[in-house]
């Protein structure tokens, strides 16, 4: 079990920031992401985007941003759980909490701190209507393993790169028995030379491509037997498969914060912007996954939010140790 | 009004409203809706990343073409139909005054 000071959930920005002002306060921090780097948004969605909102800074792209505050907090030494999302937070009789991921890695901490930005990234699902009763019963929305598929009837859905690339290789390694790639228009906006070779393929007749369509039913007993594809004026087909896998890209949801016992209100945590606390003891929130009256969702709000949290976290962790506010100029930064 | 056109939003109820939107403040349809406090989530903040605020244009005004970007994300996206459109992707400009359009499900 990895053991700490306080866990922040999320390494985007305000969480990465959150690591340094805890430092000052001498308080040791671990963050989890579910993303395998860190950095959030600013790496996952828009690493080349400019910000011009960071005071100090001009101009900063995202990606440079996050670099710089990875730097800053270095002399911290944050401990890091990637590509693994928090699922389950438990207290114990000491009133510490047990942090588990989906891969089963635990962390305890007598603070945890919410820095989870737009939530977990989810896969997108479509709107079927009893899609989830056959996941993983036929349904998959992730191919992980590509021989999971040998000798199999696969139908895919999606026009991007990942329903272009798996198409690809399913055929190429011969892996899958019949493919079907339904896609609602008759372009494809993926690379070029993939969207040719996805071509090439339904011309030889090594997949059955069926554009200006979508995959509108499920059915099978206890596991995918069939699905039924709406053509837009060819009306419905109903094609036997063994797999449907729908690449649709990701999409961020709150995901499993929201069974923690926490006041949720719009999508987001409700705090108390004396300390940015939640309604649980010793759990704060901070950053984009926050409410208050007067929210804004910027980094530098998120900034002042987790310099605030670990204010009330240090009174929570040492509650018999008096704390005054020390400035960086004064007496510099000292690590672990 | 000055700098101030009218825009017409039918929610998902089948209510339509009716907005006065600012040509001046360098506002798109999908940061109307939210300041009217309409159901749009516009979660990536208005980079054409998450079709979370999908609307179909129902007025014949005349659009700025879509963006590579838009047309992107909306495959990826579900209920699209050939009217459909980013509401973060639409400027307000005096041009699209009486705009309809008309929010895609969640």
């Amino acid at each position: 079990m990895i053991q700490t000071d306080v866990i922040i959930i999320g390494a985007g920005p305000c969480g990465l920031f959150t690591v340094f002002e805890a430092g000052l306060l001498k308080l040791r921090c671990h963050l989890i992401d579910s993303l395998p780097l860190p950095g959030g948004q600013l790496i996952e969605i828009y690493p080349k985007k400019p910000i011009y909102d960071i005071p100090g800074f001009p101009i900063v792209n995202a990606g440079d941003l996050v670099d710089n505050l990875m730097k800053q907090i270095e002399v911290f030494k944050p401990g890091f759980t990637l590509g693994e999302s928090a699922l389950t937070l438990e207290e114990n009789i000491d009133g510490h909490f047990i942090v588990t991921t989906n891969k089963g890695t635990q962390h305890i901490a007598p603070v945890v701190i919410i820095a989870g930005g737009l939530g977990v990234f989810e896969p997108r699902k479509p709107p079927i209507e009893n899609l989830e009763k056959y996941e993983d019963k036929g349904v998959e929305y992730i191919i992980r393993d590509p021989e999971f598929y040998k000798g199999k009837r696969v139908v895919i859905s999606g026009g991007g790169d990942s329903a272009l690339d798996w198409t690809i290789y399913l055929i190429e390694n011969n892996i899958v028995s019949d493919l079907s790639l339904v896609h609602r228009r008759t372009s494809f906006r993926g690379h070029l030379d993939s969207v040719q070779k996805v071509m090439d393929m339904a011309n030889a007749k090594k997949i059955n491509l069926i554009t200006e369509a979508e995959v509108v039913g499920i059915s099978g007993n206890g596991k995918v037997e069939s699905v039924t594809i709406k053509h837009t004026t060819l009306g419905d087909q109903v094609k036997e498969a063994d797999h449907f896998v729908p690449l649709f890209g990701l999409t961020p949801s709150l995901g499993p914060i929201a069974d923690w016992g926490l006041e949720i209100e719009k999508n987001a945590v409700k705090v108390n912007t004396f300390d940015y606390s939640t309604n649980r003891k010793g759990i704060y929130a901070v950053g984009d996954i926050n409410t208050y009256p007067g929210k804004l969702k910027l980094i530098l709000c998120g900034f002042h939010e987790g310099t605030l949290a670990v204010q009330s976290a240090f009174a929570k962790i040492h509650p018999n140790k008096k704390n005054v506010l020390k400035y960086t100029t004064v007496n510099g930064v000292s690590g672990f | 009004m000055e700098n101030m056109i009218k825009v017409f939003v039918i929610d998902r109820e089948g209510v339509t409203h009716e907005l006065d939107a600012p040509t001046d403040m360098n506002m798109n349809m999908m940061e109307v809706c939210k300041a009217h406090e309409l159901p749009v989530e516009g979660t990536c903040g208005g980079m054409a990343l998450c079709a979370s605020c999908q609307m179909y244009l129902e007025s014949d005004t005349p659009l700025p073409e879509q963006s590579d970007a838009e047309l992107g994300m909306l495959d990826q996206a579900f209920h699209v139909k050939q009217n459909s459109r980013l509401g973060c992707q639409i400027r307000i400009t005096e041009e699209i005054d009486g705009l309809v359009v008309r929010l895609a499900p969640n």
